[in-house]
């Protein structure tokens, strides 16, 4: 793993934007609801992220934050 | 670990009232990133309009004042002459700009006003319910054209960039959309082009960008981004308008 995203799911509602903009399929639809009753979309740690930031460009709620991992951070 | 993308620093930490999918929180976001990276948040004035975009003060921490409908154009006019060290940009959606304010944002655009207007086409009123906007294009069906507008009853969809284009005021005209990731990007690109435009004078700068409305085009938000696509830009076609000088 590159990367990884922090979807704030409180922001989040679930027009799956990100999911299908995803060049990897990270992202996913959860059955959680928050407190507005949107389905929240999550990211999958076992899929392939790169930090690309789609995701966070796609958003139209602003709900992502994305991280890449650096070299120096995986030792 | 480094921050790739994180929120802009001049929107505050309210949540967006606007529905799963809408183009009005990605324009928001693209304005705010902008401003940040031109370093302009304490020189930027917004003129908020009636309609969705009405709640901006409440996501933009930048100083933003609340027009009546229609009248962002004149408003940011008033606002420029007075304090011309200030970027003065209005945000007006097709209800206010296309329609009720029709005379005060083709006159500030006549007049060569220094301001920036984001334009934010939808091709509906949306915060009323959807009702048919004089960007609705033709066959398109509204609370108020069920059987889809008719060019014999109610006209044509107005094409206001190229309306304005033909104004000698008019210095930066460019159509935009937020409907996939490379389409925001010339939109960020776009909107900092505008702002450039009114920092070195050049005339009235206007970005109109197309925009999914899922919820009034009983679209899901994937479908209404495809649709921008497929059927809005053949009516309103992509691209630069009218640039008088490079900035």
């Amino acid at each position: 793993m590159k990367g990884f995203i922090r979807i704030d799911p409180e922001r989040c509602k679930g027009c799956s934007l990100c999911m299908e903009y995803c060049p990897g399929h990270a992202i996913s639809l959860t059955n959680r609801l928050n407190l507005k009753g949107y389905f929240v979309a999550d990211f999958e740690d076992k899929k392939e992220c790169t930090g690309c930031a789609v995701c966070a460009v796609m958003c139209p709620e602003v709900a992502i934050e994305v991280y890449q991992i650096e070299k120096t951070d995986e030792r | 670990m480094k921050t790739v993308y994180c929120r802009p620093k001049c929107m505050k930490e309210a949540h967006f009232h606007y529905c799963p999918g809408c183009g009005h929180g990605v324009i928001t976001r693209l304005i705010a990133e902008v401003v940040d990276e031109m370093e302009l948040r304490d020189k930027t004035i917004c003129v908020a309009p009636a309609g969705c975009g009405m709640l901006l003060y409440n996501y933009f921490d930048i100083d933003t004042i609340e027009s009546a409908h229609g009248r962002g154009a004149a408003v940011a006019t008033g606002i420029k002459r007075v304090r011309p060290e200030n970027l003065v940009f209005s945000y007006q959606g097709d209800g206010d700009l296309a329609a009720i304010g029709t005379a005060e944002g083709f006159h500030a655009a006549n007049r060569g006003e220094l301001i920036s207007v984001i334009f934010v086409n939808n091709g509906v009123y949306g915060m009323t319910g959807g009702q048919m906007a004089p960007t609705t294009m033709l066959e398109q069906v509204t609370t108020t054209s069920p059987a889809g507008r008719d060019s014999v009853l109610q006209g044509h969809p107005v094409k206001i960039c190229e309306v304005y284009a033909t104004l000698d005021g008019t210095s930066y005209l460019e159509r935009v959309a937020v409907n996939k990731p490379a389409a925001i990007i010339k939109t960020k690109k776009a909107i900092a082009k505008a702002f450039r435009h009114q920092q070195q004078k050049t005339g009235f700068s206007l970005v109109e960008i197309l925009s999914p409305c899922p919820t009034n085009w009983k679209m899901s938000p994937l479908d209404s981004c495809r649709w921008v696509d497929d059927v809005m830009t053949k009516v309103f076609p992509l691209g630069l308008i009218k640039e008088t000088k490079k900035c």
